[in-house]
């Protein structure tokens, strides 16, 4: 399927397509995930109204990791099968995930105050979740610190990939370092352990952090596209001149 | 085996000449860690708690200094690309300059650790297992490095880029080293850890070498 | 008016709701902002190299 985008032209057609259809799903799926989470959703038993901030902070740190795989699996694409597109969706993902993880660490500090009187706790998730940061910034500076952009795609990609592998043993060694966080209550082996109430606005907000990611993707992965047609123009002008 | 150590042994000669960068490296080390009395009073509880952490992540810091240097000098005159061009696998390279890194890095650390240790006023039941516990991991850690710098060879901010790059992916090692000295020190076994970080450090001895040599690799391109 | 003032006080965490989705609104509408900029300005540069190319036409949604 994907190769048929291998042409970057004809995935700016398609982009320039499908691109109106995402942004209205996203618009329409915050709407309804606005209103069903801070209106028409009742407030928890015990953690009361600031139950509201799961359902920005959840999605957040659930799209985190979702960029980040995202990232990883481009980063192989383009290692391995060489796919033109795969370098510049990655280039394109990580300041988006990037940005994920500040809200999931913002939103979840902000949520802890409340619930752990403090405004930050060092237990495993958010602590993971820090790591994933400092994973993503060094993917982008590694991207951008070559003057061959190139150069700059291949290293970070091998780069994102070691980060990939290391994730686990992150997580498995902030784990063991220390517990606080509620343990997963919703994907659970037997179905979700919270109302369907609740349920509703995390899922819907969910699916419009998603969409709005797609929709985002499409817009840089067209810059890219473009500003690589721009270099190659450049080069090409530079050598006729140069003859 | 007989390539392997004869780039063992060039670059170790190539390393004792230049000798004071082993004793920087040290010097760096021992700094670093007497700092934290002075930040943090010289108050022995204070300094025999926070001492295993001062101490590796200190250690942390000093491997990740002499990182840089260990394919810059090659690549920029060319040798690199000889190197890679041998008959021999680059991962027997990588292997090789590794070794190289941890033995004039790693070791003058442990070496230097006891008497940090005692700077810090680390409790005696600390000592035998932290020295196990920075044999285990100052390897990987040279073996992690060597992949952060291969990725910057070319770069335009080699040095601090590489600490970012490298530092999140020390965490594991750092978690466990420290996690087993203050095991010992509260009475209970390290074993667990010490287990833990000898397998992070043969997951490393195989996949480090590989995913350093296509570093390299792509970075001579 | 009294719903309203009981609305935003969120039972008296108002002072860490509103920030947090503040802050998702902000980040994301930024975000948003600076990606397309950052495309415009692209295709400025492109159709400023080459005019007589076929111009790649790009719907902004």
């Amino acid at each position: 399927m994907f190769h048929r985008f291998a042409n970057p032209t004809r995935f700016l057609r398609f982009a320039a397509v499908v691109q109106p259809w995402i942004a209205w799903i996203t618009v329409i799926l915050f709407a309804v995930g606005l209103y069903l989470g801070l209106l028409a959703s009742p407030a928890d038993y015990q953690q009361g109204e600031t139950v509201r901030m799961m359902y920005v902070h959840v999605p957040s740190a659930w799209m985190a990791l979702f960029c980040y795989s995202g990232l990883a699996i481009a980063c192989a694409v383009a290692l391995i099968w060489k796919h033109p597109l795969a370098d510049l969706a990655a280039k394109a993902t990580a300041p988006i995930g990037a940005s994920f993880t500040f809200l999931a660490l913002v939103t979840g500090s902000l949520w802890g105050k409340p619930m752990w009187s403090t405004w930050w706790v060092w237990d495993a998730r958010l602590t993971s979740m820090l790591v994933l940061f400092f994973l993503y910034l060094g993917y982008m500076a590694l991207n951008n610190a070559f003057d061959d952009p190139g150069r700059g795609a291949k290293s970070s990609s091998i780069l994102a990939l070691v980060g990939f592998v290391n994730v686990p043993i992150i997580k498995f060694s902030v784990d063991w370092w220390n517990t606080l966080h509620q343990p997963a209550s919703v994907v659970k082996m037997g179905g979700p352990a919270i109302h369907a109430s609740i349920l509703a606005p995390l899922l819907v907000m969910s699916v419009a952090f998603t969409t709005y990611y797609l929709w985002v993707l499409l817009i840089r992965i067209r810059r890219e596209v473009t500003a690589n047609k721009v270099h190659a123009l450049q080069m090409r002008q530079a050598s006729r001149r140069g003859q | 085996m007989s390539r392997f150590m004869s780039i063992i042994r060039r670059d170790l000669h190539l390393a004792m000449r230049q000798g004071m960068d082993s004793l920087m490296v040290v010097a760096f080390f021992v700094i670093a860690v007497v700092l934290f009395p002075f930040g943090v009073g010289p108050e022995p509880n204070i300094l025999a708690r926070i001492a295993p952490g001062v101490i590796w992540v200190a250690a942390l810091l000093s491997s990740m200094l002499s990182l840089e240097r260990l394919f810059q000098a090659d690549f920029e005159d060319g040798s690199l690309e000889l190197l890679a061009l041998q008959p021999v696998a680059l991962e027997i390279t990588v292997m090789a300059k590794v070794c190289v890194h941890w033995l004039t890095t790693g070791l003058p650390l442990i070496i230097a650790a006891p008497l940090l240790a005692v700077l810090m006023n680390l409790p005696e039941d600390g000592f035998r297992v932290l020295l196990i516990a920075l044999l285990l991991g100052t390897p990987t850690l040279s073996l992690i490095g060597a992949i952060g710098a291969a990725l910057i060879l070319g770069s335009r901010r080699g040095g601090i880029l590489l600490s970012l790059l490298v530092l999140p992916l020390y965490i594991p090692v750092l978690i466990f080293g420290v996690s087993a000295v203050d095991a010992v020190i509260g009475g209970f076994s390290d074993k667990p850890q010490l287990l833990i970080l000898s397998g992070i450090l043969v997951a490393a001895l195989a996949l480090c070498p590989w995913a350093g040599a296509a570093a390299v690799r792509q970075g001579l391109e | 008016m009294e719903s309203l003032s009981v609305f935003l006080d969120m039972g008296g965490y108002g002072h860490f709701v509103w920030p947090a989705y503040g802050v998702v609104a902000v980040v994301l509408i930024v975000l948003m902002i600076e990606s397309r900029r950052s495309l415009k300005s692209a295709e400025a540069a492109l159709a400023a190299m080459a005019p007589t190319k076929d111009g790649e036409e790009g719907s902004k949604a």
